[in-house]
């Protein structure tokens, strides 16, 4: 049967996991989204309150899903706030995904708070082709650390470098995600970054990869409204990052002039970072 | 042979991007100009920058429809200038007030950039005092034209919807006030209810149809209105393809404006719906779309 996917599906919150004191993933039987491709998002329905786009994070549990929500604005604390039994809404799964390449040998994952989520999608796809990676997690401290029992468990059959940044240096390596970036870098080569987080962390891992020509998949986050490419609230440049992308390769990114400087605020007008 | 005037604008086609759609940056202007558009229609834009409502803002309804209430969001006049301060596309803004005296201040942050001209928006459906509200209320219709008239030689184009005044009675009295054209339909009042939580989902509980439900009504209201008045008629309303189109054509619209066939198809759909009208205008053996506009006035 067909299933239009702009549709909004009505699920039951059957888990809420606390992720950290201000992240909390939440977990619904859904198949479409539980085949989600890593990147890709979900237009996420809080009854009476906001919709939000959101990455689509793995359950371990067969045709489920989870998204995992920062207590942030008015709708990230309404989705936050939602317990077990509640109802949600959801759209999707939209936009396209990170790619891997059958020739793919040693990439790199690069992450901070919940943009970590399409990279742990990505790492169970990684882990099923019995690919070696390395990834990197940043926290701010080491409360704040999520998903590092899971990475571990999803990688743990394969050589995996686990590196966990946290700014003050409670945990692991002292610093951002791109310090200990720069450090493996003269080290070892890589011959894909994939990256999620905040666009100007992906700034400066683009602008770390050039010198070495690695190539790069970068997901973007921007304000959405609509989702399906007919609003333009996401948009970078002329690109619409929720048909487009949400990932964008080095060319991309290259001529992407507002990567890492604008985006559109909820009235449209452009925002610096 | 798609090539058309329409209230002393040449366009290279007739196919128009409809208010409310990507409407917000030049660079997206320029790309969907290269998809294939005759010219685009920006957003509806106000004195003032406003935020719109609360997700969501669109559902998806019925067979390709949706409904929306996205409630005006724009980046107001001054930033919008600012935006398409170096415009070189075929450009129309869509312009929104509260109240007459709006309309003098829109029309002097854009009448010196390089635009074709203006849509006035008086039939959003779902915007409190914007608008619909002002739509209905022909004395202040009138005002408006006339004061956007006088202080502008560009072409002035009245969006008009499904209200609470009868749209013909609208429609002359748009066109007796001075207006180069009418964009007839903007979206209808309607409402979605999720069965699940009983509740509405538009966070603004009622919006406006657009896609494919609309397009009887869009192309009834067509016929009708050019039957009344001899300006120009812009047709908008649930166009997915070149059939529709031409038959919005037929009915006696001088241009079409596409919008939720984009939710669906992409920007692909601009160059297919073309396509489809110059092969029917070959079967039909005409040389110009020109020749089939109205064609159904006849029967």
């Amino acid at each position: 049967m067909h299933i239009n996917i702009d549709k909004i599906r009505t699920v039951v919150i059957e888990e809420v996991i606390e992720e950290s004191p201000s992240v909390k993933t939440i977990v619904f039987h859904d198949r479409l989204s539980s085949n989600a491709k890593p990147a890709q998002f979900l237009m996420v329905w809080i009854p009476r309150k906001e919709e939000l786009p959101m990455s689509v994070m793995i359950s371990n549990k067969k045709d489920h899903a989870a998204i995992t929500i920062r207590k942030h604005g008015f709708g990230s604390t309404s989705l936050f706030e939602k317990k077990q039994n509640d109802l949600i809404g959801i759209r999707g799964p939209y936009g396209n995904y990170f790619r891997v390449s059958k020739s793919l040998k040693n990439p790199i994952l690069i992450g901070g708070g919940t943009g970590l989520v399409p990279l742990i999608r990505l790492a169970t796809v990684l882990s099923k082709m019995q690919r070696r990676c390395t990834i990197i997690m940043g926290a701010q401290t080491q409360k704040e650390i999520l998903f590092k029992v899971l990475v571990e468990k999803i990688l743990n059959k394969l050589s995996t470098n686990i590196i966990v940044t946290t700014e003050d240096g409670s945990f692991g390596v002292k610093g951002v995600v791109t310090d200990a970036l720069k450090y493996i870098l003269k080290k070892e080569k890589f011959d894909m970054i994939y990256t999620c987080g905040p666009e100007l962390m992906m700034k400066n891992i683009y602008n770390l990869s050039i010198p070495y020509s690695i190539p790069i998949q970068a997901s973007l986050e921007r304000y959405m409204k609509c989702g399906i490419g007919i609003c333009a609230s996401c948009c970078i440049n002329d690109k619409l990052v929720c048909k487009d992308g949400t990932v964008f390769n080095e060319n991309q990114l290259s001529e992407l002039s507002e990567f890492g400087k604008v985006f559109r605020d909820k009235s449209g007008r452009p925002s610096y970072y | 042979m798609l090539s058309i005037d329409l209230a002393g604008i040449h366009l290279k086609n007739p196919l128009l991007l409809a208010s409310g759609f990507l409407g917000i940056s030049q660079e997206i202007f320029n790309r969907l100009y290269h998809n294939g558009l005759g010219a685009i229609v920006s957003k509806s834009i106000s004195v003032s920058p406003l935020d719109g409502y609360k997700g969501p803002t669109v559902v998806s309804v019925g067979e390709k429809g949706y409904l929306n209430a996205v409630g005006l969001a724009n980046p107001g006049a001054d930033v919008f200038a600012h935006e398409i301060m170096n415009n070189q596309i075929p450009l129309i803004v869509s312009i929104v007030g509260s109240s007459q005296s709006d309309f003098p201040k829109l029309i002097s942050k854009f009448d010196k950039l390089n635009i074709l001209g203006y849509e006035i928006n008086l039939s959003c459906p779902h915007v409190a005092k914007m608008g619909m509200e002002v739509g209905d209320d022909l004395d202040l219709v009138t005002k408006i034209i006339k004061t956007i008239k006088s202080k502008t030689q560009k072409p002035v184009i009245v969006k008009v919807g499904i209200g609470n005044t009868d749209i013909l009675k609208l429609a002359s009295k748009i066109q007796e006030s001075g207006a180069d054209a009418i964009t007839a339909i903007n979206t209808i009042r309607a409402m979605a209810i999720n069965v699940e939580t009983g509740m509405s989902i538009l966070s603004n509980k009622v919006g406006g149809l657009s896609g494919i439900p609309l397009k009887p009504i869009g192309v009834r209201c067509v016929f009708e209105i050019t039957k009344k008045v001899n300006i120009p008629v812009i047709g908008c309303g649930g166009i997915f393809t070149w059939e529709d189109a031409v038959e919005y054509i037929l009915a006696g619209a001088t241009a079409i404006e596409l919008g939720s066939v984009i939710g669906f198809e992409g920007l692909k759909a601009f160059n297919e719906i073309k396509l489809g009208i110059t092969r029917y205008l070959e079967k039909k053996n005409c040389k110009n779309i020109k020749e089939i506009i109205g064609l159904a006035h006849k029967y």
